[in-house]
């Protein structure tokens, strides 16, 4: 008999907890229960799963923190948008292919820009140079020009007009982002990408690179002990995590007519950081579920307009005050020992006492 | 085994077992200062193939410095250290472990969050080779790799009948078990020398007892030489064949358990000088 290991059982249940959602989605929206709010909110539901999930991979499996995730979500987004405009005679899906895979490539090398000096050093560093990295993009992003033509792509540092154009588009505006995108993301699209990021997280933990990078998180001596290199582990972490939110930043520009560069500021960073921490770090169920939550809430809460953000600040606090509440948790974990032993007893009463044993 | 020590050309003593051996670690005038303070000075010493050997000393003798120096968790700022006949001047802790110097920490060091199996596996990181491809997209290498992993893994935690254990957390592991699972951890690094840092700290005289015959056992099978440092003084004099005792920073003595209990000096380094007359 093949027995499934713990961790095993609780990334399937993590993978089945997605389908189903997506099924259940799927099948609202096709008998028509999905209102427009709502049916607007799915691809942005799966970008900030997306999000989470890799901003999960640098806090909580690696244990550095990072404050400019939005930052490598903005660089995706913004090449995502280039990628997918200038090649329009290519099939919708092929350019939204192409401008998350490309998207998410030019935020892998941003991540190493950034990572190869800081992640050398020990310390709140990254944390510093996230925040400021994330800054830096926006501004950068506010004087970028970029247009295409019969030519090819134009790029300027000034204005449109120095761009050139022999009768072509403009795509990335400065300050005014990118307008005239073509919807190209679709939930399918959202849902998939999800299932990618999944896989790879949770691929990269459960291996030998994984098990390095969560061996420098507990302990970093002991880790060099052992004969891990650290700064490339760390590296390892953080650049996935960069390209995992490119990727899900391309996705997101391709679900809007027009972005600008603000999107993506400290508050996108932090945002994303509070699906994770209430999540919990290194859950990465957890972020998919808080994820899930938070992109819904002020949603739902719209009409009660003025005071939406007020009872999402208490839903937050609530949320922490129990997640961390002593009694609430003893409390749950008695139930799941009760469950446990419930759920242990039946095979082994059945068997005599001849049931199976954990290991 | 026969534990004649020999002196051999360079000075240094090597039992007879492991003289035609070249050692594993020779230290020549090795030293630290931090700041203006001498931490270590004069450290002189030859480790045969197969030897255990004890470092003793009081409290802030510079014993775990000694360690620090040779895993190069601090650079050393004067003389030589030669591992396996190699110096290892200019490596960083990564590459003195690989060139085979696993160790133990005084206060444990364990990846308390993940399983003692996982935290045996990380030990054997480098004997492993699969990629970060290969473990994102489940290749046959990465399969292949978990596999030989998963084994060896086992095998070492049955040295110390813990594979029981192998699903547990390690943080959660009683404080002997911790001890254990550290040296298991540093095996699995394939070292040809395993220094051991107070090793019995916290351990009943049972599991003391046992811990010594586990030494021996690792000794024996891995045919690789031991360092260690104790306080307890069964342990030191009833496994150690060479002990070497620091004070100060330098060595006051060197020998075997019966030398190094009847000399003068480290009677008066542990005990204080007798009073004249």
């Amino acid at each position: 008999m093949k027995k499934i290991s713990k961790t095993t059982r609780s990334n399937l249940i993590t993978y089945a907890m997605v389908v189903a959602a997506f099924v259940i989605m799927q099948i609202l929206s096709v008998t028509g229960h999905v209102s427009n709010s709502l049916a607007g909110q799915l691809v942005p539901i799966c970008v900030y799963i997306c999000m989470a999930v890799s901003l999960n991979l640098t806090v909580g499996i690696l244990g550095e923190l990072s404050l400019g995730h939005a930052g490598f979500m903005s660089v995706g987004a913004f090449t995502g948008v280039v990628v997918a405009m200038s090649i329009q005679s290519a099939p919708g899906p092929v350019r939204l292919i192409l401008a998350i895979v490309i998207g998410g490539i030019m935020a892998g090398i941003a991540g190493v820009i950034v990572g190869v000096p800081v992640l050398r050093l020990r310390g709140d560093y990254l944390a510093i140079v996230t925040l400021a990295f994330g800054e830096i993009i926006k501004n950068l992003l506010n004087n970028i020009y970029v247009g295409v033509d019969s030519h090819g792509l134009h790029f300027s540092m000034k204005d449109t007009a120095s761009l050139n154009l022999d009768n072509g588009t403009i795509l990335i505006n400065g300050p005014m982002g990118a307008p005239g995108i073509e919807k190209l993301s679709t939930f399918v699209a959202g849902f998939i990408l999800v299932l990618i990021v999944l896989t790879v997280t949770l691929n990269l933990i459960r291996s030998r690179s994984g098990r390095a990078i969560m061996a420098i998180r507990d302990n970093r001596i002991a880790a060099e002990s052992v004969g891990i290199n650290i700064t490339k582990y760390k590296l390892m972490a953080f650049v996935t995590s960069a390209v995992l939110a490119g990727m899900s930043g391309a996705l997101y520009a391709m679900n809007y007519s027009s972005i600008l560069p603000k999107k993506f500021d400290f508050n996108t960073s932090i945002l994303v950081l509070v699906f994770v921490v209430l999540g919990g770090m290194g859950n990465i169920r957890g972020s998919i579920i808080a994820a899930t939550v938070l992109t819904i809430l002020p949603e739902a809460l719209r009409a009660l307009n003025d005071y939406r953000m007020l009872i999402y600040a208490v839903v937050l606090i609530l949320v922490m005050l129990v997640t961390n509440n002593p009694i609430l948790k003893n409390g749950w974990t008695l139930v799941k020992e009760k469950l446990a032993f419930w759920r242990k007893k039946t095979p082994e009463t059945a068997a005599e006492g001849g049931g199976v044993h954990e290991q | 085994m026969s534990s004649k020590y020999i002196e051999v050309p360079s000075n240094a003593m090597l039992l007879e077992r492991d003289i035609d051996k070249s050692p594993v670690l020779e230290t020549m005038h090795l030293g630290i200062d931090f700041g203006g303070l001498t931490a270590v000075d004069e450290f002189n010493l030859t480790i045969g193939r197969t030897e255990i050997v004890g470092l003793i000393g009081p409290n802030g003798a510079g014993k775990t410095t000694v360690f620090n120096l040779l895993t190069k968790v601090y650079q050393p700022t004067r003389g030589t250290i030669l591992l396996n006949g190699k110096e290892t001047s200019g490596m960083n802790t990564v590459q003195v472990n690989k060139a085979g110097i696993a160790r133990t920490f005084q206060n444990i060091r364990l990846f308390s969050a993940l399983s003692v199996e996982d935290n045996v596996k990380i030990g054997l990181h480098n004997s492993m080779d699969a990629g970060m491809f290969s473990g994102i997209l489940r290749l046959p290498r990465h399969w292949k790799n978990e596999r030989v992993a998963h084994d060896r893994a086992l095998e070492l935690l049955s040295i110390f009948d813990m594979v029981d254990l192998a699903n547990h957390q390690a943080g959660s592991l009683p404080y002997g078990a911790q001890r254990r699972l550290e040296i298991v951890r540093a095996l699995a690094t394939n070292p040809s020398l395993l220094l051991l840092d107070e090793p019995a700290a916290g351990m009943n005289p049972s599991e003391t007892a046992e811990l010594m015959e586990n030494i021996r056992k690792i000794r024996d099978t891995f045919q690789i030489a031991v360092m260690l440092i104790e306080h307890d003084m069964n342990l030191v004099m009833g496994i150690c064949e060479g002990i070497a005792v620091l004070n100060y920073g330098k060595i006051i003595a060197k020998g075997t358990p019966e030398e190094i209990q009847n000399n003068p000096q480290v009677i008066e380094a542990y005990l204080g000088k007798q009073k004249e007359g």
